[in-house]
């Protein structure tokens, strides 16, 4: 059983950065638009399962997504942030429901399912693009790019996440 | 003791957040000064490889196209070596030249981003290094940045680190080519050309005899708009790319064989003084 979870784990990790840099990062939509979908990784991660790894897990994910795309480590900063805050996310979208041993992300409702993976990925685009333009006069660009590229990547998140979410009990 | 370890213990979660966050940043900002960070490019051996191998799927779809530029680019050369009537032996004599060509191709593009990086399937065992200068069929497109044995990531001039040495065509009067408005990709910026000097939309405007990186008299745009800046005494243009940086196979490395006696020279002179 763990073995299975952790084969599975591994194996979306590799597909999902396969699928983001030779995939969405050619995208180039409306010129700039290159949705981050490797985030569903995070979407996806089992809940019950030890933090540190979970964290850890994280940050190469991004540090991966990194080297191919020749962005620093901004992806890194940004993907630990939310891996940090997924628990504090999930008990105000969930209430104190995910902490029972029963819960399962299938099992709550879509508009559940949908604020969660909505505010993983606003804070993520936003510490993305304040560390990638990083500088206040440009706050506007920052915000014009949060909301476009999170749109894109949020209704992505959604097609994939209905495409290959497993069947309900 | 007791109450740190338990602190530690405690916190571990927060802490080990704030380390790997830490990490990041500092990947981060030592390389915001100039030069990218040493080994997180997309010029080591895995990416290299993969980015490779995608680029031999895709490649295959714009074949026409690709030869037809090279075709069109066989004739222009053609055409300047048939009007130059007298051969002079100084154009066959390789050991006088000042310039070697390498030829490469571009494995992945990145054009969307404030700092964009190309990969390219060179590297230090065709002896590229550091500051060679990269250009297309038309016009410039970088300077290489990192190298590993057998690729190299190339800052492209879509980048708002990128400054390069450029003058307008037939005058003497040169500024320093940048990315300011870093959503247009065929737009870069023209500054510290002082006002006197009279211009006229549509001008074109070429690299300039001051870098060692590239030679003289490449072509980069033309004049698309030209403003005062905020001094009133430089004028702020905007160039419009001759080519466009989206659709890039073929490309040339450009080897200065006189750059390190003018390194060497300007080193010297700055140690007198």
């Amino acid at each position: 059983m763990i073995n299975s979870t952790s084969f599975l784990i591994v194996l979306r990790f590799i597909l999902l950065v396969l699928l983001q840099v030779l995939v969405f990062n050619k995208l180039n939509f409306f010129g700039y638009i290159n949705p981050l979908i490797y985030i569903l990784f995070l979407y996806w991660y089992p809940i019950k399962q030890n933090r540190t790894t979970f964290i850890i897990l994280c940050f190469f994910l991004g540090l991966c997504v990194d080297i191919f795309s020749d962005t620093l480590a901004i992806n890194a900063a940004a993907t630990v942030t939310i891996a940090y805050l997924r628990p504090t996310i999930m008990r105000f979208v969930f209430g104190v429901n995910y902490e029972f041993q029963s819960f399962k992300l299938n099992n709550s409702t879509k508009a559940q399912q949908f604020t969660f993976l909505a505010l993983l990925i606003i804070i993520h685009h936003l510490v993305y693009f304040t560390l990638e333009i990083f500088s206040f006069s440009n706050s506007l660009l920052i915000l014009q790019k949060t909301l476009t590229v999170g749109v894109s990547t949020l209704i992505l998140g959604i097609l994939f996440s209905t495409l290959f979410s497993s069947k309900k009990e | 003791m007791q109450q740190i370890i338990n602190f530690l213990i405690r916190y571990k979660i927060f802490l080990l957040y704030l380390f790997l966050l830490l990490i990041s940043c500092i990947f981060t900002f030592q390389s915001h000064s100039y030069h990218q960070s040493k080994f997180l490019n997309s010029s080591n051996y895995i990416s290299g490889s993969i980015y490779t191998f995608s680029d031999n799927v895709t490649s295959y779809f714009g074949l026409r196209e690709e030869n037809n530029k090279l075709v069109e680019e066989n004739k222009r050369l053609r055409d300047k070596l048939f009007n130059n009537v007298v051969l002079s032996p100084s154009l066959i004599d390789s050991t006088s030249v000042d310039y070697e060509v390498v030829r490469g191709r571009v494995i992945n593009n990145s054009y969307a981003d404030q700092r964009n990086y190309i990969t390219i399937n060179k590297g230090r065992n065709d002896s590229i290094v550091q500051d060679m200068g990269v250009i297309t069929d038309k016009g410039i497109l970088g300077i290489v940045e990192n190298t590993s044995d057998k690729f190299s990531t190339v800052q492209s001039i879509l980048s708002d680190k990128s400054n390069i040495n450029a003058k307008i065509k037939n005058s003497n009067h040169f500024g320093s080519l940048v990315w300011e408005n870093t959503t247009d990709y065929n737009v870069v910026q023209l500054i510290d050309i002082p006002r006197l000097v009279p211009l006229t939309i549509g001008d074109t405007i070429v690299t300039g005899a001051m870098s060692s990186i590239f030679p003289e008299n490449i072509p980069i745009g033309t004049i698309k708009r030209f403003d005062l800046d905020n001094s009133k005494s430089f004028y702020f243009i905007d160039v419009e790319l001759f080519y466009d940086m989206t659709n890039i196979d073929n490309i040339y490395i450009i080897r200065n064989l006189n750059r390190k006696e003018v390194l060497e020279l300007e080193a010297e002179t700055e140690a007198n003084d």
